[in-house]
């Protein structure tokens, strides 16, 4: 059994590292890397969300703001103190993770709706703070960052970004799989699926939630401070109710409790709004019927839908 | 003293129709364990179907029935079709399902009409009432007078009519309810018809005041469900109490404060209040049972 | 000293007083049950001791510790496990990771070694995985090991929240109603594990409604009813009791 485990983690990190490596070739453009990037930025802040939501059972409708602050941080420190990229954004990530830390504690008591509440305000307040102190933000009007250095080598193609970024989904995607199935990934789960029975088993089952906060809300920040890089320029709006709810809905899109679930999640939820332009003022309609339907007729979402199906199509041929 | 005044009245016009959108969540909760994220959909179809009906030349009175008919409409329609199937699903899912429905109503909402904002006018003028120093818009007015109606027939409602008392039944006990043969997916229908009405009321009688364009819910939405959580989730008065406790504080903290951080307001007593009640005000504390 | 003293414990719900002024111990190393009609208090009497409530007055002690209080996952820690009426099973795990749970307080539970995958947590994580695959044995669920646990039967997951219950090592183990929802041959394997536990050295305390298994099993027997100690003794004295018979076991003995 173990080899099976080895099999569904490295497998499918095999067919991940082979969709990313093969999926250039069919890039026509600069645009399809520019797209592309976005998709693997999207899903690196799913895997880490997943790690809460779907394996931690605690909500969050305001993972937008530890995004948004992972790009602030990496522009101001760069920009008004002279960090390195890469400082910067490692700073940033504990700046955030401890931020994250602070409120993840009263929040992560909160059950249900009032957790989605919290959050949800959380990234309200981030959102408008991030709007009104002007003085560091640039106010609505944004702040433009200097692009990525890595190593003595300016990251500044669209090619380059992708291969980063593709890299940067591996690790993720690495590190997500070795938590969820380690002893702390068994107690978080543990205390989603029965906190009582977690509980009377030894399992301080907060101080998991509280862990996973903090591991999502860092995902997002590094992923923030590369978007900010990349794109050279940020407003307060990434930060901004629809951004965090975007989030979650690739996380449940994808399927919650599964790690390439939400890769998937994101690259359909990101490529979606690209597909729809065509349908011009009804994008929006279209949209919001397409992920009512979803979950709807997949509560599940795809990916472990989809793996039932194949399931109940292998049981009826055996 | 006179700014002071000033202040409450603005607070109290905002947190009436916040204490309507809030008092819609709550409806819906007791009667499904479902959060509307919605409802500020249907405060704005509320407003736009009267304020576009009314300039194309259909009386007032016509067109704010016709509003709340329409409203209601969209609101069984999204239990009918979205929520129902969805009954069983994780709570998440539902959140999801909820908002995509927002979205929905509100790109219709940009096709039916458009993007531009869209005014009412004021159900009896404009001239301001001088009271205490401050003054007063009678629509400010035609807000408290319609909410205090809307409130107290929802009381009656739910306290003096059977069918009303079956849904709060519901909300306790659905297993329970369903064997005394209460109709739960009736339930669900008039509750969503019910929450439906009330954000229309709120829309149309906002709007005068506010204006209204197809994102004009959002806010309101987020505003109400603010109001439903302080308050405690379920619990209606409090999503009454809740919705003025943070209309007045906006009011109080961009007159006082800064007008920049009048958003925030909300979401930082909420954080407050949830920090220290994790039910919030008047909720009821949950025992895990084993 | 005995391993586990209660005094003068109560716990009110509203006005209702669902344990009342309630004292005993339980001596280390043999099979403790406690009977009463339903709503006598014994689900309460557990939630009291392994602290998932907190009793509106009395003493609980562990080893003559004050244990009163503490949380479940404390408690966890001093030896003390227990089963539920209701299954707290992790139905979003398969059976083998239920059980791997149970043994969360030996393994490496630090997050860097989780995070990095080091070989050292994974070498823990390995030999805890056999000895779970022991305690399934140990429980006749061997055959289930990779079954999701939504996916197994009723009687199944009764053993498998003992096995889970194991794997923590438990000095003290607290099994509320085992046998209960299980028909004949089910009853008679739970049966078997108990005193296949007891045989262990481990020290139990049985919820049961089984009577028959619980005059055969039990060395002690303590009987509630209304929250109150009814009778204590032996099974043959409990029996005897015009009390008990009075107020639960009726004609039925």
């Amino acid at each position: 059994m173990t080899t099976k485990l080895m099999n569904a983690r490295f497998g499918g990190m095999a067919v991940l590292s082979l969709v990313l490596a093969l999926a250039p070739l069919g890039f026509a453009n600069a645009y399809y890397y520019d797209v592309a990037v976005t998709v693997l930025f999207n899903a690196v802040i799913c895997v880490g969300l997943n790690l809460l939501i779907g394996y931690g059972g605690q909500i969050s409708l305001g993972h937008g703001a530890f995004f948004a602050l992972g790009a602030y941080g990496s522009a101001i420190a760069t920009s008004r103190w002279g960090f390195a990229p890469l400082t910067a954004m490692a700073a940033s990530a504990v700046i955030v993770g401890l931020a994250a830390f602070v409120v993840a504690r009263p929040i992560l008591r909160l059950k249900g709706h009032y957790l989605a509440m919290a959050t949800l305000g959380i990234g309200m307040i981030v959102h408008i703070v991030l709007k009104t102190e002007a003085h560091w933000t640039g106010g609505p009007d944004g702040l433009s960052v200097d692009p990525l250095v890595v190593a003595g080598i300016t990251v500044a193609t669209d090619r380059q970004w992708y291969w980063l970024s593709a890299a940067v989904l591996m690790l993720a995607v690495w590190l997500a799989l070795n938590i969820v199935q380690s002893p702390v990934g068994r107690a978080l789960r543990a205390g989603h699926g029965a906190e009582i029975g977690a509980r009377v088993v030894g399992i301080d089952t907060t101080h998991y939630k509280v862990l996973m906060f903090v591991v999502s809300a860092v995902f997002a920040s590094v992923v923030g401070s590369l978007f900010a890089h990349k794109n050279g320029f940020i407003t307060p709006d990434i930060a901004s109710f629809h951004r965090s709810i975007e989030l979650v809905t690739m996380v449940v899109l994808g399927g919650m409790a599964s790690i390439f679930g939400s890769v998937i999640g994101a690259l359909i939820l990101t490529l979606l709004p690209q597909m729809l332009t065509a349908f011009d003022d009804y994008e929006a309609m279209v949209f919001g019927a397409i992920m009512m339907g979803t979950m709807i007729f997949m509560p599940k979402g795809l990916l472990p839908s989809l793996r039932v199906a194949v399931k109940k199509k292998l049981g009826q041929r055996s | 003293m006179a700014e002071l005044l000033q202040y409450l009245f603005s607070g109290l016009t905002s947190g009436a129709i916040y204490a309507l959108a809030g008092l819609g969540f709550a409806i819906i909760y007791n009667s499904s364990h479902v959060i509307n994220f919605a409802q500020g959909e249907f405060i704005m179809i509320g407003g736009m179907a009267t304020a576009t009906l009314n300039a194309a030349g259909m009386p007032l009175p016509l067109a704010i029935m016709a509003a709340m008919a329409v409203t209601m409409l969209v609101g069984v329609m999204l239990a009918k079709f979205a929520i129902e199937p969805a009954r069983d699903a994780d709570v998440v899912t539902i959140i999801i399902i909820t908002i995509g429905a927002s979205i929905f109503l509100r790109g219709a909402a940009q096709v039916v009409w458009d993007k531009e904002f869209h005014a009412l006018a004021a159900f009896s003028g404009e001239v301001p009432i001088k009271l205490g120093g401050a003054t007063l818009m009678p629509q400010s007015l035609w807000v408290f007078g319609v909410s205090v109606v809307v409130i107290a027939a929802l009381w009656w409602f739910f306290n003096r009519t059977l069918f009303g008392k079956a849904m709060l039944a519901t909300s306790f006990n659905r297993l329970a309810a369903q064997l005394m043969g209460i109709g739960v997916k009736k339930v669900l229908l008039v509750s969503f018809a019910l929450s439906a009405l009330l954000g229309a009321v709120g829309g149309i009688v906002v709007t005068p005041i506010t204006f209204t364009n197809y994102e004009a819910g959002i806010m309101l939405g987020l505003k109400g469900f603010s109001a439903a959580v302080l308050g405690g989730l379920g619990n209606g008065m409090g999503a009454v109490v809740g919705g003025l406790i943070v209309g007045i504080a906006e009011a109080l903290a961009s007159g006082y404060l800064s007008s920049a951080y009048k958003d925030a307001i909300a979401f930082i007593i909420i954080l407050f209040v949830l920090f220290f009640m994790p039910n919030g005000l008047f909720g009821k504390k949950g025992v895990d049972r084993v | 000293m005995s391993l586990l003293t209660v005094e003068a414990l109560s716990k009110e719900f509203g006005g209702v007083h669902a344990v009342q002024d309630l004292s005993f111990a339980v001596e280390a190393g043999a099979i403790h049950s406690i009977i009463g009609p339903n709503g006598a208090g014994k689900t309460t009497l557990f939630n009291l001791i392994t602290g998932l409530y907190a009793p509106s007055s009395g003493r609980v002690r562990l080893d003559g510790r004050d244990i009163t209080g503490l949380r479940p996952d404390h408690l966890a820690a001093l030896g003390m496990s227990r089963t539920f009426q209701n299954l707290q099973i992790f139905f979003n795990m398969t059976a083998m990771e239920n059980v791997m749970v149970g043994a969360h307080l030996q393994l490496d539970r630090r997050f860097w070694p989780s995070l990095l995958r080091l070989p050292g947590m994974v070498r823990r994580d390995r030999a805890c995985r056999d000895s779970c695959a022991q305690l399934l044995d140990f429980v006749g669920l061997s055959a289930y090991a990779e079954a999701e646990a939504a996916a197994m039967s009723y009687g199944a997951l009764k053993r498998l929240e003992i096995a889970r219950a194991l794997a923590a090592r438990p000095r003290l183990l607290l099994l509320d109603e085992p046998a209960a929802g299980l028909n004949a041959t089910e009853s008679r394997e739970i049966d078997a594990v108990i005193k296949k536990v007891a045989a262990q050295g481990v020290t139990v305390v049985l919820v049961e409604h089984d009577m028959k298994m619980v005059m055969g099993i039990s060395d002690h027997i303590l009987a509630l009813d209304y929250g109150r100690k009814l009778a204590e003794g032996s099974p043959a004295q409990v029996r005897a009791n015009p009390d008990v018979i009075a107020a639960y076991l009726g004609a039925h003995v």
